[in-house]
């Protein structure tokens, strides 16, 4: 029986690597990770030093930056500019009407067209977005959540219409609808109506889809609305514990698509215990789906995740020290194992990014990168007392928060996050820990430099900020009214009705009818209003 | 009886915390109502997705003496003078104040179309709670 460690040397020794020599300034060479022969290496159950024996040495982190605004036509424009700086991979922000299922002539439309992403009304949209791009050779990243379901149609029908058939397409739709309740807040339909969709989605993809990854499961979203590290872990993995619960009893497998699941994470300013919340991550995440959801497959079980930097940490005052904040969350990434990263701009707290702002962003992953050689060491702060403990205790603490949502589900993960987000429980525990944080910064036990510590320097405001106009949000309007006119009226009405009809029978996937529909140029809103027609709409009880 | 001598025998002041159009940031806003009411004010949240028309209607209806606008996705410039009319269109004279991601570039015209003052990122508790009472009581 071959110890750990030649184990991991067998793997390691079977991994491409990267061109490179791996050893520090001054010349120490340096192994590509360290710890004892009987210890536990990356790449080895239950993952908590990394999902892969090789890790950076094999690649780097994808450096994944979000964008999009305006018209289809202008994020077309930047998605090429990125295609032919050697990017590999598209990431679409769409803007907030788009979010929520609304079109952008609808009233609640007005000021948010195009302002922080693309505009999507039809598949006239569609097509522009991704004019003269081969999706069948690029992944394609869709960030949407309530209407997820429509933009996969959308996007499947643009994609074959242009000659690409949908099992050659690859990317990810976020699609977790969960968090949308508990903390970022962009719902439409009553949770189980949105979990149907979620269910409909992971099946069609993973019979259709071989390369699609169907959820991306968010904590991101749930520390920036005031989590703690600890809510964050622990709700996210809930949250992906009742996927998994759900895809099971639509009867798929559980090996059939845990592999194509993957996680978002937030990267805070409190350096070690982000480290050893991603660490504790991985290690959950392999246990129960060993364990609980009896997966075989070792992809099941090796947790995946992308990181952003706290765009809640980011100050007003004095915006160029958010460049330090962000490199320091950024580095917390990178030691914790992270697959990709997003780094937030220094003026976020104040509008969305400048070029500039946006570059120095990228930089900073880039210094992190190829300047401090801690990409050549997996797992470096495995081993030390101090990080094994705050693991320990992350995990730990997950798993009480676990045993609540178990019980709230009466021994069901997909009952109890239900049952969790219907009775405020999610989402009154993060508005008390935010509440918490506020308190002890407002007593001046929390520091934050440049905003209740150091002020000197505050009144400097010449930081220049991007202003977007509305120039978009007419011209997209325009755009909108000329489809709803040369569409076929007769071909929008029948599609809406089978759309309805289909919607009724919970044991049918809608997934062919939004397609249909979306070939005869219905709108978003079009789509969404049917199915709150048969769906209801979700009102949250204002608590404070 | 006076609006004023009403507030202070009731000791204390009446607040609507709201959020209008699209943005789902619920962080800020539900802070901001506790640190007020942990200041001693009566506070009413709108809840999410609110329209200027239903934010004005809730404030009238209510009798606060305050509104409290939050707002992070950037549409400010577009929805807070809305806000401000439909209060005025009913004729009321209730002042708004706004939070959230506003750069100090947007605070002159916001004051030129009648926000009675904007609390930036980052702003202290006793700031949010002192420009609160002060807007209230300029306009009693």
């Amino acid at each position: 029986m071959n110890t750990p460690r030649q184990q991991w040397q067998q793997a390691y020794d079977e991994s491409r690597l990267r061109e490179g020599t791996f050893q520090t300034m001054s010349g120490v060479p340096l192994e590509p990770v360290y710890g004892p022969e009987d210890g536990e290496f990356p790449g080895q159950y239950p993952y908590a030093r990394g999902p892969y024996a090789s890790m950076y040495r094999s690649k780097l982190w994808t450096m994944r930056m979000f964008a999009g605004f305006g018209t289809a036509i202008d994020t077309n424009q930047r998605f090429k500019e990125i295609i032919k700086a050697g990017g590999d991979g598209l990431s679409t922000a769409f803007d907030m009407p788009t979010l929520l299922g609304l079109d952008s002539d609808d009233p609640m439309s007005l000021g948010e067209v195009g302002r922080c992403g693309v505009a999507i009304d039809t598949l006239a949209d569609m097509r522009d977005l991704f004019a003269d791009i081969d999706l069948g050779g690029i992944t394609t990243s869709m960030t949407i959540n309530s209407p997820a379901a429509v933009m996969l149609a959308m996007f499947v029908a643009q994609a074959e219409n242009a000659g690409v058939p949908r099992a050659k397409l690859g990317g990810t739709l976020q699609n977790d609808i969960l968090k949308e309740y508990q903390a970022q807040k962009e719902f439409v339909f009553p949770p189980r109506q949105s979990m149907r969709l979620v269910r409909d989605t992971v099946a069609f993809t993973a019979a259709e889809m071989p390369r699609w990854h169907s959820i991306s499961i968010s904590g991101y979203h749930i520390r920036e609305a005031g989590s703690t590290a600890a809510e964050e872990l622990a709700f996210t993995l809930a949250n992906g514990f009742a996927y998994v619960e759900l895809a099971r009893q639509a009867g798929l497998p559980v090996d059939a698509f845990a592999p194509r699941l993957s996680f978002f994470f937030n990267a805070h300013i409190d350096f070690f215990e982000e480290i050893a919340k991603y660490r504790a991550a991985r290690r959950i995440w392999a246990r129960w789906l060993k364990e609980r959801y009896g997966a075989t497959n070792e992809r099941s079980m090796q947790l995946r995740f992308h990181t952003q930097t706290a765009g809640v940490s980011l100050t007003a005052q004095q915006p160029e020290v958010n460049i330090v904040r962000t490199a320091i969350e950024a580095l917390a990434g990178v030691l914790g194992g992270t697959q990709s990263l997003h780094t937030n701009s220094m003026d976020e707290a104040l509008a969305l990014p400048t070029e500039k702002a946006a570059r120095i962003a990228l930089r900073t992953q880039q210094v992190i990168a190829y300047e401090t050689n801690v990409a050549h060491v997996a797992d470096p702060l495995g081993g030390s007392y101090f990080v094994e403990s705050l693991t320990d205790e992350m995990e730990r603490r997950a798993e009480e928060i676990f045993a609540a949502i178990d019980e709230m589900g009466r021994g069901s993960m997909l009952e109890g996050c239900i049952a969790g987000i219907e009775e405020n429980w999610f989402q009154g525990r993060i508005a008390d820990s935010a509440y918490e944080l506020e308190r002890n910064f407002n007593r001046g036990e929390r520091v934050v430099v440049g905003v209740n510590r150091f002020l000197e320097g505050n009144d400097d405001d010449d930081l220049a900020i991007l202003k977007i106009t509305n120039e978009d949000e007419s011209k997209q309007r325009a755009r909108l009214s000329k489809v709803r006119t040369d569409r076929n009226d007769d071909a929008v009405r029948d599609a809406l009705d089978r759309l309805a009809k289909d919607a009724v029978d919970p044991e049918v996937n809608l997934m062919p009818a939004l397609i249909e529909a979306s070939q005869a140029y219905v709108t978003v809103g079009e789509m969404m209003n049917t199915m709150a027609g048969v769906f209801g709409r979700h009102v949250e009880v204002p608590t404070i | 009886m006076t609006q004023e001598s009403m507030t202070s025998d009731s000791g204390a002041l009446r607040v609507l915390v709201a959020k209008v159009g699209l943005d789902g940031h619920d962080r800020g806003v539900k802070v901001v109502a506790r640190l007020l009411r942990d200041a001693g004010i009566e506070v009413i949240y709108s809840g999410l997705f609110q329209t200027p028309e239903t934010v004005a209607a809730a404030a009238v209806d209510e009798d606060v003496d305050v509104v409290g606008l939050s707002m992070l996705s950037g549409a400010h410039m577009t929805l807070a003078p809305l806000v401000v009319k439909a209060i005025r269109d009913r004729g009321s004279d209730i002042p708004v104040v706004l939070g959230g991601i506003v750069p100090n570039q947007d605070v002159e015209e916001l004051t030129a179309v009648g926000i009675a003052a904007v609390l930036g990122p980052g702003a202290p508790a006793d700031e949010v709670v002192e420009v609160v009472r002060r807007v209230a009581g300029a306009r009693a």
